[in-house]
């Protein structure tokens, strides 16, 4: 039996009241509530205060560069299919600085969990507009109101076909310890944004902001129907629908790839015959 | 060693088909038993313009580049025009009835008597090459047998038809030019590999398991060689969206098992700056492979330099080690990518192999590889000894710490980019900083202590020393023969690991010198800086080339008149 005691207590380097804590609470209820032991688990993270989450908890880790969780999660899954693979990091890092990676995990559809903690701003360098900032919020280096439209994380995952594609807030935790383990469960790429209020640096999208907003998705909703999911998705306004917005079957990256059905990496060797043959086609 | 060779230039437009006349009759000479050495160098476009396919041939030959032409097969008019003035006393042009050839020595072929279709030209051309060389087609027929063989008998008999009326034809024409000495009667078997090819098949040599990559010439054959033999050697080869993600990919796929390698050239590698650093803080035995061409930016996309030495010996912020080998040959490509992984797993440091674009598509003959000779290479830890205690960056006299795999025991493994604790997570504590410090530069020790050392040329306290790193090689050992016929001293000093240096291995042959003369692919003598920042010992003489044209003896010879 794995329990949340299995992931251990830490002291975080965190705001008081800052949603970063609901939300690692919630991940561990989730791993420990699907029966993970922490060594079957890893997380790779970029930069922020987002990305200090796994330091709180006991699991493997690869806390890397900002904006790059993502292709280091995606190298750790492909070389062992067997971990259970989260990238977790914030809006800036997975929105901003790897968007990109961002939409080729979309399309690679690697078997592995994106989790964002989406607070709508930068926390950690003190308060810059971040992808996901409301246009004209003013901040202190966008004094005049944040000049661009913000990013909307869920819609491009659901326009992408993405196979599951969840927003969450950390005032409902309940639902949220839902929302990523089903997340996990799912077979391929799967997000879940989370809105978690920053209490220093976000003066707009307070707690009590999202908690008026927020409202859960109910079960007339067919996540599989694309165009309602979509539809959904934009919303974003006086109501902000949480829970899954989309599902979807899509083959996972690799079903149908020879080289990963010889098994994790670590187990492989050097094929001499094979090499021999691959060396003799050169003569 | 007597260089008998002869040089078959093949020009053309791109999409002419002269690499497949080259290619096919380099591996066509390498089974008669001749040795081949190729230099290629085309344009950044993918139909028309000017490309060249050198093939340096002969029972006994500088593998290196060379300036004069001894059969110059032109396909196209501007080929005539460009290379005619480089046709040796004696040489001939190979050309069809309708390029202008007056006033050379030429064999004009009549392509549409010879070939019962414009796709049947390049075996045309084939078969009168061979023909001129006086080779017999035996292994040009089997060569298109097995290129052909999957269209159908009928493709196949067709091709060989043409290639016998061409070969007979020659035999009916007058012209003039030597026929090639006798093959040996048996040669042993050989590979022809281009310098991309060896580094790959060092790699898989070396149990490489994952590449990931974005395209970028000439760094990219890299990954399309093991793409190409992925089915059958298992190798996970991913194009990532930009070389950031393939990079930091790597990095996730080492720290959970892989082997990795990273192919690329300056500008792409340039993005992978960060992430090599990231590779130095989480102590990730990654590869990266980089194949030089002009800079900076864009430069000359298809051309060669050796420029980019500083960035690679520099990249990534903070300090941390790290080794850089340069191959001088195809061969040394297979041998020191297979090292580069052997000193990245034992080390657990980012290793690099700098090539450049003369070297990553120069065909050469090589002996196959005596897999069973290659040393053994560390593998990282499945199960650690207490895995409930397990540390990742554990402290130890070497500075290297065990290096358990996630996920196949109940160690948890933690690899934090910031300073961290020896289990990994992140610290603020400025002593253990220092100690983690000094923990990382400790294995730069041991690089050192593995450093490949330079090799040396000819008579100690030679009258000349070409000092000289990287694909250059070839070209300064036969420069260096003919100095000596003109009876002068000379020796060379070859550079097949430009990091770490070790003074001791290199010093005393400077000092012994009579005049030292660094060769290098570059405008501001890079090596010459690193080896007197390094020792104190100053190169003050030196051949440049940055033209993007690989470097010749004649070119070093001529460098060195102005010297001497």
């Amino acid at each position: 039996m794995v329990s949340v005691e299995d992931y251990g207590q830490f002291e975080t380097a965190w705001c008081p009241g800052c949603g970063n804590h609901a939300l690692l609470a919630a991940m561990k209820g989730a791993l420990a509530g699907l029966g993970l032991a922490p060594h079957q688990v890893l997380v790779a993270t970029g930069i922020g205060q987002a990305a200090k989450s796994p330091l709180y908890m006991n699991c493997n880790m690869i806390t890397g560069l900002h904006g790059r969780g993502l292709p280091a999660a995606t190298g750790v899954k492909l070389a062992n299919p067997d971990l259970t693979v989260i990238a977790e990091s914030g809006d800036g890092c997975n929105y901003g600085e790897g968007g990109n990676h961002f939409l080729a995990a979309l399309r690679r559809n690697v078997d592995i969990t994106l989790i964002v903690h989406d607070n709508g701003i930068y926390g950690l360098t003190k308060g810059q507009a971040s992808p996901t900032t409301a246009k004209g919020q003013v901040t202190k280096s966008q004094p005049f109101g944040q000049p661009s439209e913000a990013f909307n994380p869920v819609a491009v995952a659901v326009a992408m076909g993405a196979g599951f594609v969840a927003r969450g807030f950390t005032g409902e935790p309940e639902h949220l310890v839902d929302l990523i383990q089903q997340a996990i469960r799912h077979k391929g790429f799967s997000l879940v944004d989370v809105f978690q209020p920053c209490v220093t640096f976000n003066k707009v999208n307070t707690f009590a902001w999202y908690k008026q907003r927020c409202r859960k998705i109910g079960a007339e909703h067919d996540p599989n129907d694309r165009d309602k999911a979509l539809a959904l998705a934009l919303e974003f306004g006086d109501s902000i629908p949480i829970g899954v917005l989309a599902r979807g079957e899509r083959a996972v990256f690799g079903t149908d790839l020879p080289t990963l059905k010889a098994g994790p990496l670590a187990r492989r060797g050097v094929d001499r015959e094979a090499l021999e043959k691959v060396l003799r086609s050169y003569q | 060693m007597s260089d008998s060779s002869i040089v078959i230039l093949v020009g053309g437009e791109a999409g002419q088909g002269l690499v497949t006349i080259g290619q096919l009759m380099a591996k066509a000479l390498v089974r008669a038993g001749y040795e081949v050495a190729v230099t290629q160098a085309y344009e950044s476009r993918i139909r028309g313009g000017h490309n060249t396919f050198a093939i340096r041939t002969g029972l006994e030959i500088h593998h290196a580049p060379t300036e004069q032409v001894d059969v110059l097969v032109a396909l196209d008019a501007t080929t005539v025009a460009l290379h005619k003035g480089q046709l040796a006393p004696g040489g001939i042009v190979l050309a069809g009835e309708g390029l202008k050839t007056a006033g050379l020595n030429a064999l004009r072929i009549p392509f549409k008597q010879l070939a019962p279709k414009a796709m049947f030209e390049n075996v045309v051309a084939l078969g009168v090459l061979a023909a001129v060389l006086c080779e017999d087609i035996t292994h040009l027929e089997e060569l298109l047998r097995a290129s052909f063989g999957k269209k159908g008998q009928a493709v196949v008999d067709e091709n060989i038809i043409v290639l016998r009326a061409a070969h007979a034809w020659v035999r009916t024409q007058n012209y003039r030019f030597p026929c090639m000495p006798p093959a040996p009667a048996n040669p042993a078997e050989r590979l022809l590999l281009t310098g991309n090819d060896a580094a790959a098949l060092g790699a898989l040599a070396a149990g490489c398991n994952f590449c990931s990559f974005y395209p970028m010439t000439p760094g990219s054959s890299v990954a399309m060689t093991l793409a190409d033999k992925a089915k059958i050697m298992g190798t996970i080869v991913e194009q990532a969206e930009d070389e950031i993600a393939a990079a930091n990919m790597a990095i996730g796929a080492v720290c959970a098992g892989g082997r990795a390698i990273v192919p690329t050239s300056g500008g792409g590698f340039a993005l992978m700056v960060e992430a090599v650093s990231l590779a130095g803080m989480l102590e990730t035995p990654v590869v990266f492979l980089v194949a030089m061409r002009p800079g900076p930016a864009t430069g000359l996309p298809t051309r060669t330099e050796q420029a980019d030495l500083n960035l690679v010996l520099y990249a990534g912020h903070g300090e941390f080690p790290r080794a850089v080998f340069s191959p001088g040959s195809v061969e040394e490509c297979f041998h020191l990518t297979y090292r580069a992984f052997e000193m990245a797993e034992k080390h657990q440091s980012p290793v690099f192999v700098l090539t450049d674009q003369y070297l990553a598509d120069s065909l050469q003959n090589v002996t196959p590889f005596d897999l069973e000779r290659l040393p053994e290479i560390p593998a990282p830890l499945l199960a650690p000894s207490d895995p409930k205690n397990y540390k990742r960056f554990a402290f130890t006299d070497d500075g290297l710490s065990p290096r358990a795999i996630p996920g196949y025991s109940e160690a948890l493994v933690i690899s934090d980019s910031d300073e961290h604790t020896e289990d990994g997570k992140l610290t603020e504590n400025l002593d253990i900083r220092v100690k983690m410090v000094a923990k990382r530069l400790q294995k730069g020790l041991g690089l050192a202590g593995d450093t490949v050392p330079p090799s040396y040329y000819g008579e100690d306290a030679a009258g000349v020393l070409l000092v000289c790193w990287g694909s250059t090689l070839g070209a300064a050992l036969e420069a260096r023969e003919r100095l000596e016929e003109q009876g002068k001293s000379a020796a060379v000093l070859h550079f097949a690991q430009v990091w770490p240096l070790v003074e001791d291995q290199f010093l005393p042959m400077l000092e012994a010198a009579g005049r030292v003369v660094c060769v290098e692919g570059n405008a501001t003598g890079q090596l010459a800086r690193l080896l007197r920042q390094e020792s104190g010992f100053r190169i003050t003489d030196m051949v440049l080339r940055f033209d993007g044209l690989p470097i010749t003896a004649a070119y070093i010879l001529r460098g060195l008149e102005s010297i001497l």
